[in-house]
Parts: structure tokens; sequence; C-alpha cells
């Protein structure tokens, strides 16, 4: 008989049964399913099972559904408001340590906040142009016969010729020169401008929003200009700007053929104006050596490449171009290659650039330091819960009998992180408020790169880190709490010791520490080096010197008005100011010609050598009558005769350097000095006579009143000129600025530096709350025994001074280390790296440290032993 | 008396509960019903009924012991409660008053 088979209902119509059923109804109903369906074997498999899909659909109804799902999770989600709960209580009982978790994260994120908007302004630059995944900059290294190659941003204008006229796979190109400057005049108004040449395809090649003017025709014809919105309103006012006339420095008159929107902050190129560059083109006079491939200096290409293009096959091209180019120049060799629009900021240093940048090196470096900081804040946290651990412990007991899973118990504690991670990430937004304005000023040039504006993205990225540090530094305390086993608790065993957590708690504070006294010996360290560069006796003197710009006005003039003022005491003039980094280079070459090397120059007038006290050891200064019709005469210092193996100042008088194609006659020999920061090492240098170029007067001034003297001196420029602004700078404050770099350096680390300290500190501060709570009991009976206050205090601190030991051990050479051969390696002046220094770091930390544990174990022994041994 | 009232069907399967004693579960309330009305009543239709009356209160459930033809699931057996006896008591005394009234002549020949 077929029934004493087993047959069974069909399976799938049991699994969704089983799915949605009520578990309280399943079982009886699935058994009358059951039995019904062996009844109907006998109408055979098919109907029976026809019939027990049937009834399992029909049975879906209201009273046989479970409750969906969500009701299971309301459990959990009723749990989380309980954690939330128990998580403030918990903050509020411990006011202190919730306030040192708060601060010390807060203001490491805030620190990291500023770090996010930074990069994500930085890579967030030339993003506004449409095709930026096919627009690129041609780029080029620089090398001649056997000087150091340089990496330029700029290019020839033969190679934008050849990318507009021979490269198929450049879709459109334009040539861009820079320096297009001057005083532009319209009607009554006078007004400097600043902007670049183009080619004619600008605005087909970079998304910069032409508002009036034909884009096609606007750089075409000579003489055409764009102006800026901003520059236009400002020039000419209201009403229509296509079609007027611009005079340009009292010489040119140019034509307005369009308007075009500023150029947002995160160009990398900024302009208020652009000209024609066939206007320029046609006022080149050697033509050969403006169309040359080794003419590199002043002109940008940039092109769109078609679509589907192999870079590449792009890049094969150039070098093949490149290649047979070099063969054609025997002293020089060019490499081009492409280099695509974002990836221009941030990126590593080349020359030439044609607006503000930002390394990629100074980037990561920041960036590291940043996140060394959040990690020191999140680890310190972990300590300190861990520490606390001991007074959850009974807590965490009670919960587990209660019922709570282990998962439960370390879900709690997630989220108590969780919180305070979250109330760190809000009060560290108004540090980061106040901390911008901070940044922005350590440095002009970084205003001139970055905005810092807060966008929404922004607080999703910030968040998003407040919940990873919540959660990481959660994790420890969490694990080792959830791991509690109620028996411990119940039974009062002593306390209870978490001894997983302990040596991995001692790396964590030697790393703080190390972390701290590194911070603080390298902030002596760069401070060292900056008092030495700005106080080392540079070969000249730059005391009194007031450095006044002519700003392109007839300086005899300027000469004669100051002169006039009674401090003033004496004036020379040069082109630029030497010792501030910036330089005039040139290739000379002395005697064999062939052997072409680097030389750095300055114009001076007669009066520049005694002005600045340079010392003269052979030969003799300029002479008024000089050089009358065209340059005969240089100075030149000893490098520069070591340079061309010319064995004695006295043996250089006479001879004769050939410069950029002109002959100079050594006609004095100064003794070296330091025309560059003393990060360079001295180089061969010239002194010239030209008074076109004098830019610079330098201005001996002694004065009582020296407010007064400005404002005297400001009047007689405004005799002079009443267009420009006065701009005056003394020498001596001009050469700190050079050393930006050091106050900026020494700023940020000194920040950096008291942040890990404080964060240390209390690690520091935690980890002996720790350590002495667990030792209560043996401190107590130990004092009951006889022992003293302070053989319990040097019991209990033994094992931190070793660990402040260790963490010196480790900073000091490393710390050293990096600045012996990474930081200061470049530096051609070095202040020595002294003891002073080093041990100063250490000293601080090693005093902080010490406070910290001889106050709270003194805390400790002075307890009453009674009051511990009571609850026995 | 206010919701104490119960449908027809309602009143029959009370009845068969209550007549099958320890063996009321619901494959057995079918088949009784079937047995006595005639009408082929389907496993569907009863279960959400003693549900609801289990819910009403006039019935209580208790699962059985685990058989072997159900695969080894149990049984779920009814029994009528305090509550659920008088409801079925004052229907059955409700129809006889009405019963008394009606005059024999009328169903004389059914």
């Amino acid at each position: 008989m077929k029934t004493n088979e087993p047959h069974n209902p069909p399976n799938w119509a049991n699994k969704l049964l089983e799915f949605y059923c009520q578990s309280s109804l399943l079982e009886d109903l699935q058994g009358d399913l059951y039995e019904h369906y062996t009844r109907n074997i006998s109408k055979g498999k098919f109907k029976a099972d026809a019939i027990y899909w049937l009834d399992v659909l029909k049975f879906l109804r209201i009273y046989t559904v479970q409750k969906p799902k969500i009701l299971n999770n309301m459990n959990t989600f009723i749990l989380l408001l309980n954690y939330w709960k128990t998580s403030l209580r918990s903050i509020k009982r411990n006011k202190l340590f919730s306030a040192i978790n708060i601060v010390g994260l807060a203001i490491s994120m805030s620190v990291g906040l500023l770090m996010i908007t930074f990069i994500d302004e930085l890579y967030s630059y030339d993003d506004f142009h449409s095709n930026s995944d096919r627009l690129y900059r041609i780029i080029d290294t620089y090398q001649r016969t056997d000087n150091d190659p340089m990496d330029l941003a700029s290019t020839s204008i033969f190679v934008g010729k050849q990318m507009e006229e021979s490269f198929s796979e450049v879709e459109h190109a334009v040539t861009l020169r820079r320096n297009f400057s001057g005083d532009a005049k319209f009607g009554d108004k006078v007004i400097p401008i600043h902007g670049l040449w183009s080619s004619e395809k600008f605005f087909k090649v970079l998304s910069y929003e032409l508002i009036q003017g034909n884009i096609n025709t606007v750089l075409q014809t000579p003489y055409s200009l764009v102006l800026t919105e901003r520059t236009a309103a400002k020039l000419i006012g209201g009403g229509e700007y296509i079609g007027k006339i611009i005079r340009l420095n009292e010489k040119d008159n140019y034509t307005i053929t369009g308007i075009v929107k500023n150029p947002p902050k995160n160009s990398h190129m900024q302009f208020e104006a652009l000209a024609s560059f066939s206007t320029y083109e046609n006022t080149v006079k050697d033509k050969e050596k403006f169309l040359s491939w080794t003419s590199v200096w002043m002109y940008y290409v940039y092109v769109i490449l078609k679509e589907n293009t192999d870079p590449k096959q792009f890049q094969n091209n150039l070098d093949r171009l490149a290649k047979s180019e070099n063969t054609k120049h025997e002293h020089h060799n060019v490499t081009i290659k492409s280099q695509a629009i974002t990836e221009i900021v941030p990126s590593n240093d080349l020359y030439n650039n044609i607006g503000p940048n930002f390394g990629k090196e100074p980037l990561y470096r920041l960036g590291l330091l940043t996140l060394m900081i959040i990690f020191s804040a999140a680890f310190n946290y972990t300590n300190l819960s861990i520490a606390r651990s001991i007074r959850r412990s009974k807590e965490v007991g009670i919960r587990k009998v209660i019922g709570a899973t282990r998962p439960q118990v370390f879900t709690q504690f997630i989220c108590e992180s969780l919180i305070i991670s979250l109330a760190a990430v809000i009060l560290s937004f108004g540090l980061f408020l106040f901390l911008k304005p901070e940044f922005l000023n350590l440095d002009e040039e970084i205003q001139d790169v970055v905005l810092l504006n807060f966008r929404a993205v922004h607080a999703l990225y910030f968040i998003g880190s407040a919940i990873v540090v919540g959660v990481l530094s959660g994790l420890l305390p969490a694990i080792l709490l959830s791991k509690i086993k109620i028996i411990s608790v119940l039974q009062n065993i002593g306390s209870i010791k978490l001894m997983s957590g302990l040596p991995l708690r001692k790396i964590l504070i030697v790393a703080q520490f190390a972390l701290s006294m590194g911070f603080i010996i390298s902030t002596f360290i760069i401070y060292r080096q900056y008092q030495y560069s700005i106080n080392y006796d540079l070969g000249f003197s730059t005391k009194n010197i007031l450095n006044i710009e002519v700003q392109g006005n007839d300086h005899e003039i300027l000469k004669s008005y100051f002169e006039q003022i009674p401090e003033v005491k004496f004036i020379s003039k040069s082109r630029i100011i030497p010792s501030t980094g910036d330089k005039l280079v040139a290739y000379g070459k002395f005697k064999d010609s062939t052997d072409s090397a680097l030389l750095l120059y300055n114009f001076i007038d007669e009066h520049y050598l005694q002005n600045l006290r340079f010392e003269i050891i052979a030969g003799m200064n300029f002479s008024v009558k000089a050089n009358m019709e065209k340059e005969a005469f240089t100075i030149v210092n000893e490098t520069l005769l070591k340079r061309f193996a010319i064995k004695s100042p006295l043996d250089g008088i006479n001879e004769s350097i050939v410069l950029d194609g002109i002959k100079l006659k050594i006609i004095g020999v100064v003794s070296d000095f330091h025309h560059n920061n003393l990060d360079n090492k001295i180089e061969p240098f010239l002194f010239r006579y030209k008074p076109e170029e004098f830019h610079v007067l330098n201005l001996k001034v002694e004065s009582t009143d020296m407010l007064g003297t400005m404002t005297k001196l400001s009047n007689a420029w405004e005799k002079a000129d009443n267009i420009h602004p006065f701009k005056a700078e003394f020498f001596d404050s001009q050469v700190q600025s050079s050393y930006l770099s050091y106050t900026i350096m020494i700023k940020v680390i000194g920040f950096l530096a008291f942040l890990a300290i404080s964060i240390a500190t209390f690690g520091l501060l935690g980890m002996a709350v720790y350590v002495t709570e667990s030792r209560l009991k043996e401190i107590s009976i130990r004092k009951v025994l006889g022992a003293s206050e302070n053989n319990l205090i040097y019991l209990l601190s033994r094992g931190f001074v070793f660990l402040l030991v260790i963490s010196a051990v480790i900073a000091i050479p490393l710390t050293y280390l990096i600045f012996d051969q990474v930081v200061l390696a470049e530096v051609a002046y070095r202040a020595p790296i002294g003891a002073f220094e080093i041990l100063s770091g250490a000293l601080i930390i090693f005093i902080i440290g010490i406070g910290t544990i001889g106050l709270q174990t003194l805390s400790a022994v002075t307890v009453n032993p009674a009051e511990n041994l009571k609850e026995e | 008396m206010k919701g104490t009232n119960i449908g027809e069907f309602e009143e029959l399967i009370l009845l068969t509960v209550a007549a099958l004693m320890e063996e009321a579960y619901s494959v057995g309330i079918c088949d009784e019903i079937e047995q006595v009305s005639g009408r082929k009543v389907k496993l569907g239709v009863i279960h959400p009924v003693l549900n609801r009356l289990e819910n009403k209160g006039f019935l209580i459930s208790k699962l059985g012991d685990a058989t072997k033809e159900r695969g080894g699931r149990r049984k779920r057996y009814y029994q009528v409660t305090h509550s659920g006896k008088v409801t079925l008591k004052n229907v059955k005394v409700q129809r006889d008053v009405l019963w008394g009234k009606i005059d024999d002549m009328i169903f004389d020949g059914i």
C-alpha cells in the first residue's frame, strides 16, 4: 500500500510556510497540512501537491504571518536608545576624563579638518575645464651641456607651433606667453594690469567663460585685448566694452574684443587680461631665436587631444620630436612631455610655473603629521578608557547576568566612544573656524593657493572620519570589557586585571612620549637654524638699508627727491635685492667657448658696493663713466674666478667674460658674499652696470623717528609717481622674510608639539590612574606593614620612569637623524645641532611626565589604608 | 451580553469541540463537522475561526504530544472554556425560548 511509503509535501511550499508563519502557530498548522497531505496522496501525488501548495498560499493571512522583521530590529533599536542613555550618564559621571578625551580628540580633529579642506581644495584645481580628461600642458626638461637639468613648466613656441601644425592627435592647441603687463589707460583712468599673451584658440582649449565677444576671432588680430569682468569694470566703469581702445604704457593702443569671466580661485593660472599673440609676434626682431627649440623660458603650451588618443602614442611622438631637434642643437638637451591639467596642482617642483602652486611632498608631510596627531588622540582615548574599565566591570557583569550577549556589550562601548567622537567633531568644527585664518596667515603664498571654504561635502568627510576615529579608539576597550567573565565580577576577585591590554598600552605611552619629545626637539632645532640664518654674516651689510622699488619711474628724479630728506644718508641703485631669493641668471663663457657656466648677476650703480659695504679685494669699483654707450665692464666674486680656474684675484683683472653674447672686462673682484639664501651655497656671481636696469633704490636711512621719515619718503614718492603705490621695505626684514619657511615650520611644529604633549600627558595620567587603582589594596597593605610614602611613590613610579627613558632613547637619535639627513641636509649653511636642543626636549618631557606621575601616586598613597581594606 | 454573540458557524465549532472532548483538534473538528452536517469544511476555514474563538476567550488550546503521523509535529488540542460553555448555554436557552413560543402546528408534517 502506498500509504506506507513516506511521501513528503512539496519542499518549497513548506519553506514558504516556515518563512511567513508565526513560530507559535507554525508547528500545528504544518502538522495539520501534513495530515491532509497524507490523506490526499490517494488522489495522486500531483493533486496532493497542488492542494498543499494552495493551502499554504491560502493560509497567508494576517493572523498567521509573523510580525515583520523590523520589529525584531526594534529590539536592537531600543537597545541603542538605552546605550545612548547609559553613555551620556557615564560621560557625566566622569566629567574630567570625558572632557579630556573630547577636547583632545577635538583639537586633533580640527587639524584634520583643516587638512581635509586643504587637500580637497588643492585637488579640485582646474576641474572646471570641460574635456579635462583630454586637456594637457606640455612641460619640458632643459639641460645645457654639463649643467644640472631643470624641470620647467614652460616650453618653446616651436613646440606650440608643432602642436598646432604637425601633430594629428591634437585637436586644438594654444600658446601663451606670460608677463603681458603695464599701465593701462582709458580716458583719465590709469591702472596697472597683469596678464598673458595668448594665441587664437585660448577659449577652445581652456574653459574660461567668454561672456562678450566672438570665441573664434577674439584673439586673432594684433592688438586685440580681452579683459576680465573685474578689470573692465575697474578701468572703464560701465557701458559697452567691445570696441573701446585702451592705451598701454603710453605706447600701444589695444582694442577690446572680448570680456571674460574672472578666472575662478581654483585655476592654476590667474590673469586680468589676455592680449593676442600675433601682437607680440609682429614685434619680435630676432625671429630665429624666437622660434628656437631651446627658448623654453617664457611660453606655455596647452593642448586638447582628440578623443580616444592613446597617451602613450602621443608621448612617443613627443619623444621623437625631441630627439630629432636635439641633434640639431649641440649643447642643449630638451625633452618634452605632457601633463594632464588636473595634475598641475598639486605637483612637484617645476620652475617657471605660470601661477601659484603647492608641492606634493610638503603636502604628504603635512598629511602624515596630521595623521600622527589624530592617532595620538585616538589612542589616548583607548588608554583612558581601559584605565576606567575597572569601575565599569561591575556594570558589565550585571548586564551579562541579565542577558546581554558579548556582541551587545561590545556594541555598547563602541556606541560610547562614537558619541564622544561625534561630540569632539562638533567642538572641532568650532576650533577649525579659529584655526583657519591662522593657517592662511602663515604664509601669503598659502592664501594665493586656497580659500579653505567649508563645503557640504567636507562635512561628510568629517563625520566619516569622526566615525572611523570613534570606532578605532573604542575598539580595544570594547573588546576587553566585553570579555569580562560574570563570575569574576560577582566574586569580586581582587580587582579585575585586564592583563592582555597592558603591554600594548605601554607601547602606546612610549610612542606618545617619543612623538612629543621629537616635536619639541624639532622646534628647538629649527629655531636655532632660523636665528643662525638671520644673524649670519652675509659678506655685506643690510643694516638700515631701505629698498624702494622704482616701478618704471626715472630713478634719477626719484633719487633727487629722496636726497632732500635729511635722514637719507646715502643712495645706491640695483636691479634685484640679494640674499632674498631673487635671482638673475645667464650663461657666461671664459676663453674656452664650449665651457659655459650658469652665472648669477645683478645690475648696480657706482655707489652700491660702498653703500652696502662690500669688500673689494682687487681692482676697482665702477666709475660714473663706466659704460657710456654699451656695457663693457664687470665686477666679479671669488667663486666665479674659481669656476673659470683663475688662480688669484689679481689674475682676474682685465680678463674678459662673455655673457649672453656681451663681452665684459673684469675690472674688480669682491670677496665672496651670500647673494642668496643661506640654504644655498655661494655661486659664481658678477655685477653689471646698466642704468636702464636699475629697478630698486637702496637708501641708507638713519632716523630716530622712523614713522615720520617714512611719511616724508612716501610724500616724495607721490610727487614723482601718483599712480603706483609706494613700495619700500627694510633689507633686514626682507632677509628675514626669505626665511619664511622656517618661521612657518616653527609655528606649525611648535603647535603640533603642544598638542602632542597635552595628549601624551593625559595619556600618562590615565595610565597612572589605572596602575594605582589596580594596586590600591597592595598599597594599603604595604602602608599598614610600615612602608613610607616615599617608598611607595618610588615603587609605583619606577615603571613609568623606565618608559620615559625608553621614549627618550628612541626619540633623540631618531629626531637627530631626521634633521641631519633629511630636513637640513639641503641647507648649505647649517647651525650645528647642539646638545642644548636635544636635551632640552627630553628634559621638558621628563619634568612633565614625572610631575604627572608624582601627583597621581601621591594622591593614591596618602589615602587612609583602612578605606581600601574595609571592603573585604 | 454584548461581545458574547457568536455566529452560527462559531457555534457549530464550539459544539463540536465540546462533543469531541479530548480529541478536539483542527483536522478532527473538520471531520466531525463534515460527518454531522454534511458540509465539507476546509481547514482553511476552520483554523482562523478556532484562532478567533481562542482570542475571544471561548476556547483554550494546548499542544499535545509529538506523533509519528504528522512528521513529528504536535497537535493543538482545543477545549471549551467556562465562558464558552456559558455562551453556548445562553444560545441554547435563547433558541429553546423561541422554539417554545412557536405553535406546534406550524411544524406539523415536517
